[in-house]
C-alpha cells in the first residue's frame, strides 16, 4: 500500500501546486484588470529580462542553427539532398528549437533573477512593507514582470530563430558548398506563416510559465539565505521542466491549428 | 484609569489567538487603543509583541478572534480589502524593511508615488521634510545596504510618517539608536501626537521612552495582556512580573 500513498501524495501535492499557479496567474489578471499596471516598471522589466538576455539569446540559436545544419547536411548529402537544409533547419528552427532553447536560457537566466530578487524581498520582510503602504505584492512586482515577459519572449524567440537561420544558411552555403539560390528557394518554398506562428506563440507561452514558476517560487520563500537559494534552483529546475512538458502538448495542440508541411 | 480623556476606540482587538508551528503565541490576547493615544506595549523578548503588531496592520490573520480598526473589521478581510485601511496607517517594521533596491529618497516617497503624487516638485520637498524630522536630510541618493542600522530604522520611520497616517505602529522605534537620537525619537512620537492627533502603539524594550511617551502600557505576557494601565500605575506596581520588567532597564538609564 506504501508506493501507492506515496504516488497519491505526489498526484496531490503536483495538483495543488497547479493550483497555486493558477492564483498567482488569476491575481496577476485582477492586477490587471484593476488598472494597476505601473508603465515604469514594465519598461524596467522589459529592459531587464527582454534587452539584457538577447547576447545568450543570439549565441543559442547562432550555434544550434550552425551544428543543426551541419548534421542535416552530413545525412543529406549522402541523398544528395543538399538544398533541403534550408527547409529542415528553418522549419525545425520555428516549430521546436528556437522557442524550446530560448525558452531554457531565459528559464535559467531571468527565472533565476526574478526568484531570487523576489525571495529575498519576502525573507526580509518588503514583501510586508509594501503590504502595509497598500500594495499588493503582485501588482507591483509580478504584474510588470508578466508583461515584459509577454511582450520580450517572442521578440526573444525570433531573435533566436533569425540568427539561427542565418548562421545554417551562412555556414550550409560558404563553407559546405551547397547552391545559394536553391537553398534559399527550398527554404522559403517549406516555411509559412503557420511555423512563425507556432514560434511565436510558445515562446509566449513559455514567458508566461518562466515568470509564474519564477515569482510564485520568490512569493513562497521561506527560511533567509538558504530558501532563497532553494526559491531559486527550483524555480530554474521547475521552469525548464515545464517547458519541455508544456512544449509536448503545445505541439499536439497547436499541429491543429497549424499543421506541418502542406 | 483615565478613560474620560479617551472618547473612541481606535483599534480593539478581542481574544487574538495565533499559533505558528504548532507553537502558541498568543493566547486570548485583548486590548483598546483609544483615539489620539500613545500605548506602549512591553513584553520579553520573542513574547510575540512583533507578531500582535502585525494582525493590526491585517498582515498576519488570527486563529481565532477579532481585531477592529475604526468601525472595520479586519480579521479575515481579503488581501485587496485591506487596502483601504491600510492607507490610514503607517508601521515602522523592526528591521525596517526598506526597499533595497531603491534609494533613501525613493524609499521614502514610495508612498507619496503610490497615492498617486506625480509632481515630483510636491514629492521632494515631502521627502525632504520627511528626512529633516528624523535629522537624516543629505542622505537622499544613498543605497539602504549604504547605511547603519539606526540611520536604516529613521528612514524606515520617515518612510511610514511621509502619508501622515492616522494611525502608527511603531516595532522598537529606538532599538539601537544613540541616546541622543532615540530622544528625537521620543520627542518625534509625542510632537505628531500633539499637533496631528497621531493615535501610536509604540512596542519597546526602553523603559525610559516609556515613560516619556506612554499614555497607557501593556505588558504582554506568556500570549495574554498581564497588565495595562498608566505610567503611574506602572511604576506603583508589585506585582514581581511587572517589578522585573520596569527595573531590569533601570540599570540602563544613567
Ligand atoms: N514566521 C514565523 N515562523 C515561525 N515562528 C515565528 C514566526 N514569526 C514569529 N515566530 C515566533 O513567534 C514568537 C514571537 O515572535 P515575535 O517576533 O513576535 O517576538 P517579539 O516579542 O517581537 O520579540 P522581540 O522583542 O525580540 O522583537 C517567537 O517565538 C518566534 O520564534
Ligand atoms: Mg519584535
Amino acid at each position: 500500500m506504501a508506493p501507492a500513498r506515496y504516488v497519491g501524495d505526489l498526484i496531490f501535492s503536483f495538483a495543488r501546486y497547479l493550483g497555486d499557479l493558477a492564483l498567482l496567474a488569476g491575481e496577476t489578471m485582477r492586477g490587471i484588470f484593476h488598472g494597476q499596471v505601473r508603465p515604469q516598471l514594465v519598461v524596467q522589466q522589459i529592459y531587464e529580462v527582454g534587452f539584457r538576455s538577447q547576447l545568450v539569446v543570439l549565441i543559442t540559436g547562432a550555434f544550434t542553427g550552425a551544428v543543426f545544419a551541419t548534421q542535416t547536411y552530413f545525412q543529406f548529402h549522402r541523398l544528395q539532398m543538399d538544398t533541403a537544409v534550408g527547409p529542415v533547419v528553418s522549419v525545425s528552427m520555428f516549430r521546436e528549437l528556437g522557442p524550446v532553447l530560448c525558452g531554457l536560457m531565459v528559464a535559467g537566466r531571468v527565472g533565476a533573477a526574478m526568484s531570487a530578487e523576489l525571495g529575498t524581498m519576502k525573507v526580509t520582510e518588503q514583501l510586508d512593507a509594501l503590504r502595509a503602504l497598500a500594495v499588493h505584492p503582485v501588482d507591483y512586482l509580478v504584474v510588470p514582470r508578466f508583461l515584459a515577459m509577454v511582450i520580450s519572449m517572442p521578440l526573444l524567440v525570433a531573435e533566436c530563430i533569425g540568427v539561427g537561420i542565418l548562421a545554417a544558411y551562412l555556414l550550409t552555403t560558404q563553407i559546405l558548398g551547397v547552391s545559394e539560390t536553391y537553398y534559399v528557394h527550398n527554404m522559403l518554398h517549406f516555411t509559412g506563416g503557420r511555423d512563425v506562428a507556432m514560434g511565436l506563440i510558445k515562446g509566449m507561452v513559455f514567458g508566461v510559465v518562466i515568470v509564474f514558476v519564477s515569482c510564485h517560487q520568490g512569493l513562497n520563500a521561506r527560511e533567509g539565505a538558504v530558501g532563497v537559494g532553494r526559491a531559486t534552483t527550483e524555480a530554474v529546475v521547475i521552469g525548464s521542466l515545464f517547458i519541455l512538458v508544456v512544449n509536448f502538448f503545445l505541439t499536439m495542440a497547436l499541429n491543429i491549428f497549424f499543421p506541418a508541411g502542406k | 484609569m483615565t478613560e474620560h480623556a479617551h472618547p473612541s476606540e481606535v483599534i480593539t482587538v478581542e481574544n487574538l489567538v495565533q499559533t505558528i508551528g504548532g507553537q502558541e503565541i498568543l493566547r486570548g490576547f485583548s486590548l483598546k487603543v483609544y483615539q489620539g493615544e500613545t500605548l506602549v506595549l512591553l513584553g520579553r523578548s520573542g513574547g510575540g509583541k512583533s507578531v500582535f503588531l502585525r494582525h493590526l496592520i491585517g498582515l498576519m490573520q488570527p486563529v481565532s478572534g477579532t481585531v477592529t480598526v475604526g468601525q472595520e473589521v479586519i480579521s479575515g478581510l481579503q488581501e485587496r480589502e485591506l487596502a483601504k485601511v491600510r492607507r490610514s496607517m503607517g508601521m515602522l517594521f523592526q528591521n525596517g524593511a526598506l526597499f533595497d533596491s531603491l534609494t533613501v529618497a525613493d524609499n521614502v516617497a514610495f508612498p507619496l508615488r503610490e497615492r498617486g503624487e506625480t509632481d515630483e516638485s510636491v514629492v521632494r520637498a515631502k521627502v525632504e521634510e520627511a528626512l529633516q524630522m528624523v535629522d537624516l536630510a543629505g542622505n537622499e541618493g544613498k543605497m539602504p545596504v549604504n547605511l547603519s542600522g539606526g540611520m536604516r530604522k529613521r528612514v524606515a520611520l520617515a518612510r511610514a510618517l511621509v502619508n501622515q497616517p492616522r494611525c502608527m505602529l511603531y516595532d522598537e522605534p529606538t532599538a539601537g539608536l544613540d541616546p541622543i537620537v532615540a530622544d528625537s525619537i521620543d520627542l518625534l512620537i509625542r510632537r505628531l501626537q500633539r499637533k496631528l492627533g497621531v493615535t501610536s502603539i509604540v512596542v519597546t524594550h526602553d523603559m525610559k521612552s516609556t515613560f516619556t511617551i506612554a499614555d497607557h502600557v501593556a505588558l504582554l505576557h506568556e500570549g495574554r495582556c498581564y497588565f495595562y494601565g498608566t505610567c503611574d500605575q506602572l511604576r506603583a506596581s508589585t506585582d514581581p512580573v511587572i517589578r522585573d520588567f520596569v527595573e531590569g532597564r533601570s540599570h540602563d538609564e544613567p
